[in-house]
């Protein structure tokens, strides 16, 4: 497989499975297990998305200290009705300044 | 009452898109790094136009790894897409033919702002405003990247790699401390969710675990059916 081979797949594979949820029939849509599945399966990704972006690295579990500090800076901010924009520079300032001083 | 829900939508997807989109360069920079070239680079973010799925293949790429794994890992991350469908496709109404440009924008950030606004014209708007404004940042960021790769430094330097946890926890926070009684299944969710997917990292390859974290889920609505 070439990289552009391998380029293509992944853009024809990872559309036809962005459109593959939205295409679901009916039937499937409406029945209420799905419904009530549908409903809470985002929440556990994204959970589980900050959680290994935050503690993994490949197959690792790594405690990166300025990368979870500046999600503790995340959390203060949030704590404080902070504004979206500043809940992130937060988090990316704290990281970029623990890495600065050399943790 | 309307008009306000409709600008802070409006609001929380562009700051969504921008912010997130800046990441753009450090996937550019990533990819070029790797080996990929420039037209790979601007191809995938034009079509695949999903974070996580880019990221694996130039990192299989930049290892020397298998193609064929490579983009089957890809994909393995991009089946999380297939899941925010389901939830996605009433509240958009995306059916007959819309629905084909729509799909490109099904991916992490534009479900979570979606889901975190409080009526459906607004989760409706707020998915279009996150798609538009993160499909031209992150184009035009992965462009920049992968030409000025040499002059970009780590991203890592600027702690880009808290920004994108930190904005998924700013927009599910309100849901999480929502006084509301659908909140604590929201909450047994979001932690299963960290638990089963912390669990299986070291045993699976990287983009199942967060796959794994619809398991839970799964328990939660057989025992409690509604």
């Amino acid at each position: 497989m070439s990289v552009w081979q391998a380029v293509v797949a992944v853009c024809l594979g990872c559309y036809a499975l962005k459109l593959a949820g939205l295409s679901a029939p009916r039937r499937v849509l409406d029945h209420p297990g799905v419904q009530r599945f549908s409903a809470l399966v985002p929440v556990a990704l994204l959970a589980a998305l900050i959680a290994v972006q935050t503690f993994a690295h490949g197959q690792a579990l790594e405690l990166d200290w300025p990368r979870t500090a500046g999600l503790g800076a995340a959390v203060l901010a949030l704590l404080l009705r902070a504004p979206f924009l500043l809940v992130l520079a937060a988090a990316a300032a704290v990281t970029a300044l623990l890495r600065l001083a050399g943790l | 009452m309307e008009t306000t829900t409709r600008s802070s939508a409006i609001r929380d997807g562009l700051g969504v898109g921008l912010a997130v989109g800046l990441s753009g360069l450090a996937f550019g920079a990533a990819a070029v790094t790797a080996g990929l070239s420039v037209a790979q680079a601007c191809v995938l973010s034009l079509f695949a136009f999903t974070g996580a799925s880019q990221f694996a293949l130039a990192g299989v790429v930049a290892g020397g790894g298998s193609l064929v794994a490579g983009a089957a890992g890809a994909l393995l991350l991009g089946v999380r897409n297939s899941l925010y469908g389901l939830r996605l496709a009433d509240l958009l109404g995306a059916r007959g033919w819309r629905r084909f440009p729509v799909a490109q924008g099904v991916i992490d950030e534009t479900t979570a702002v979606a889901l975190a606004q409080p009526d459906e014209e607004a989760a409706r708007t707020g998915f279009f405003v996150t798609f538009v404004s993160l499909y031209l940042t992150w184009n035009a960021t992965t462009l920049l990247g992968a030409v000025g790769t040499s002059r970009v430094a780590d991203p890592a330097v600027f702690g880009l790699d808290a920004v994108g946890p930190a904005t998924f926890l700013a927009i599910l926070w309100p849901r999480l401390t929502a006084k509301d009684p659908e909140t604590r299944t929201l909450r047994a969710a979001a932690a299963g969710g960290v638990a089963v997917a912390l669990a299986a990292t070291p045993f699976v390859p990287p983009g199942v675990p967060v796959l794994l974290a619809a398991v839970p889920v799964l328990a939660l609505v057989l025992r409690r059916p509604r």
